[in-house]
Order: structure tokens, then sequence, then C-alpha cells
């Protein structure tokens, strides 16, 4: 599954620079709000979903090499957060709905959890 | 130099989850019992029984900071400390105007009374105070810094409501003057156990919801009880300094 269909599945709103994300392929997803959670379950390449919008996740996801970061129920990062990420090549996707709501069209669309 | 022993994290009857015995003479008996002759009065998202406490201690030779621990959008409680009541006042109307108006479930979160100096019951807070206030920990970091204040993550390795857990890190780009930890781990297992907090200051607290809990290890070397004084402590400047006696 890559990146472009998710977004259109799910109809998210892209927060940062367009890429090319037909070619981003995403392997896995995860669901937390709690970074040091994150930091430990998440998958390189996978998707993470949250309503955390505090600059730290650029970091958590630059690190882990994240296909991208689901913001839910339109949390709003600040645009230093957004300049940082373009900054860091991690791509910021919006959803009005909540993390629920996202996890289970991710599950839907056959999107496996990350096993770590 | 002076030599200060202090407790910067003592809640009052005014937050829901601290004991009934937590009224200003009380307080300031068992600081006084430890031989500590600096508090911070750090209610949950609120202020209302400093003035109360500072009362309490007149003529004792304790002082008084005026604080709240905060708790930010990201659920990360933070020590917000000032020197003086106005400077809290104004800190106050901005978490005010972004606390959730909730209603307090006494029956499930606790009382949250305002009192005198003597302990007396003067009135109830009806808002629920156990609740994030709708601001970042940047933007918080920004206001307190701005009012003067000193800015002390709280508790940084609780799994509730610590900064490590929620956000991971601090934040590289807030200068915080120092971290707090749990009365429940040394500052050498926090360490090891959170390499990510090395290169701050780490100060400790009791956390103290009951007369017991009262920690007070926090030792400064300053000239006098300001926040500004405890900046220079924490960084070790000009002559003045900061160390955590053993409390264990």
């Amino acid at each position: 599954m890559n990146l472009d269909q998710i977004i259109k599945e799910l109809d998210l709103t892209l927060l940062t620079e367009p890429k090319d994300f037909s070619a981003v392929e995403v392997n896995s997803g995860y669901c937390s709000d709690l970074l040091s959670c994150v930091m430990t379950g998440a998958e390189p390449g996978g998707v993470w979903i949250t309503l955390m919008a505090h600059g730290n996740i650029v970091a958590v996801a630059a690190l882990l090499d994240l296909a991208a970061i689901i913001i839910t129920e339109d949390a709003q990062p600040e645009q230093d957060t957004l300049a940082k990420a373009n900054e860091k090549g991690v791509t910021i996707l919006s959803c009005p709905k909540p993390n629920y709501f996202a996890v289970g069209k991710l599950w839907e669309m056959g999107l496996p959890a990350a096993e770590k | 130099m002076k030599s200060f022993l202090a407790e910067l994290h003592i809640h009052t009857v005014l937050s829901p989850c601290a004991g009934v015995e937590m009224i200003p003479p009380l307080i300031v008996q068992a600081a006084l019992d430890h031989n500590l002759n600096l508090i911070a009065i750090t209610d949950h998202n609120a202020s209302g029984n400093i003035q109360a406490v500072m009362g309490a201690a007149e003529g004792t030779g304790l002082s008084v900071l005026p604080g709240m621990e905060l708790q930010t959008e990201e659920e990360v409680h933070v020590l917000c400390l000032f020197d003086t009541l106005e400077q809290i006042k104004s800190f106050q109307s901005l978490v005010d105007d972004k606390l959730p108006e909730i209603k307090n479930n006494i029956d499930y979160f606790g009382e949250q009374f305002i009192v005198d100096k003597t302990g007396d019951f003067i009135r109830r807070e009806e808002r629920l105070l156990l609740n994030s206030v709708q601001i970042s920990i940047d933007e918080a970091y920004q206001a307190v810094t701005d009012l003067g204040g000193l800015f002390i993550p709280a508790h940084v390795n609780r799994q509730a409501y610590g900064l490590i857990y929620n956000l991971g890190f601090a934040p590289p780009e807030l200068d915080l003057d120092a971290l707090e930890i749990s009365r429940h781990i040394t500052p050498e297992e926090a360490a090891k156990q959170y390499p990510q907090i090395e290169g701050y200051p780490l100060i400790q607290s009791g956390d103290v919801h009951y007369l017991e809990d009262m920690l007070g290890i926090n030792q400064f070397r300053i000239e006098k009880p300001t926040i500004s004084e405890l900046k220079q402590a924490l960084k070790g400047q000009n002559g003045r300094s900061f160390v955590l006696k053993s409390g264990f």
C-alpha cells in the first residue's frame, strides 16, 4: 500500500510539502499519543496516528524514518513544527476525525499493526 | 550567601487530590518541622490559596513563593514559580481563559477549597482543576519566562503527566531551568534510566499532597529567596549553587 492511497481513502489534508506519495510504500500503522511509546513501538516505514501536535513529533518521526504522521481531530502543529518537518523530510497529514476513525479506516484497508 | 532548604512542589486543599490537612498553618508547621526555609505552593492550574499560606508563614522565617502546577495541552505537568502575587495573578488569568469549563465532580475528584490563613473555609472552586489548560508547553514556557518566572517540568519520570513519557524528551528549543524528578527515584537512577535528561539540573520534590510527603532536599546557596537567585543557583552562576541533599 502506498501513502497516496491512504491520503485519498482517509481524505487527509497535507500540511507539509508535496512529494510523490504514490512512491512512498507504507508497511504498518501505529497509534499512540505518548511519544515515549511511539519511540519504542512504531516501525520505520509505518504511519503514526496521533492527536499530539507538539514539535517533538518531528524528531520522533525522523528518528524512526516513518512514512508519515497523521494528526487527528484537526490538532494544529505550529508553523515552526511544519518548517522543521519539511527540513527533515517528514510528511505530516491532518485528519478531522479522531484516532479511532483513522485507525479503523487503515485497518479496513488492510494495513497491519506495527509489530515490535 | 545563605543556605535555603526548599520544597518547591506543595499542594493545598485547593487541589482536589490533596489531603484535608493541607491547610496553611499545617503546611507551614510541616515545613518548619523539616527545617525548611523556602517553599513554593503549587496547586493544579490554580493559585487561590497562596496568599493564605504566605499569611500563615508570616513571622516564622519561612519564605513562600507563589507557584502553580500547570497541566499543558500535551498533558505535561510543569511547576511555574514566581516572585510576586501580581505575577501569578497575571499567569492565572491566562490559565483561566484556557481551562475548559467543566464542573468539578466532588465525589469522584474531591473538594477544591479556598481557605484563609487559619485554614477556615472561604469558598469552593467550582471548575474542575484537574484538566489540561489549552496552551502548549512552548506557549506556557514563553508566558512564564516573559513574566520572569521559573519553568520546571514536574516529575518528568512519572508515567502520568510526566514530560519524558508524553513528549519523549525535553523540547530542545526550550531553555528549561531544571527538571523535577519524583521522590521514587534517585538522581543517579533517573540519569541512567532516562539518558535524555542529561545536562539539565535536577530538583527533587515530594509533590506534597499530604503532610507526610514533605521532602525538602533542594539546597540552594543564594543571597535571598528570589526567582533570579534560584535561576543562578541552578546554573551555578555568580557564586550561587544548588545541590540535592540525599533523601535516601
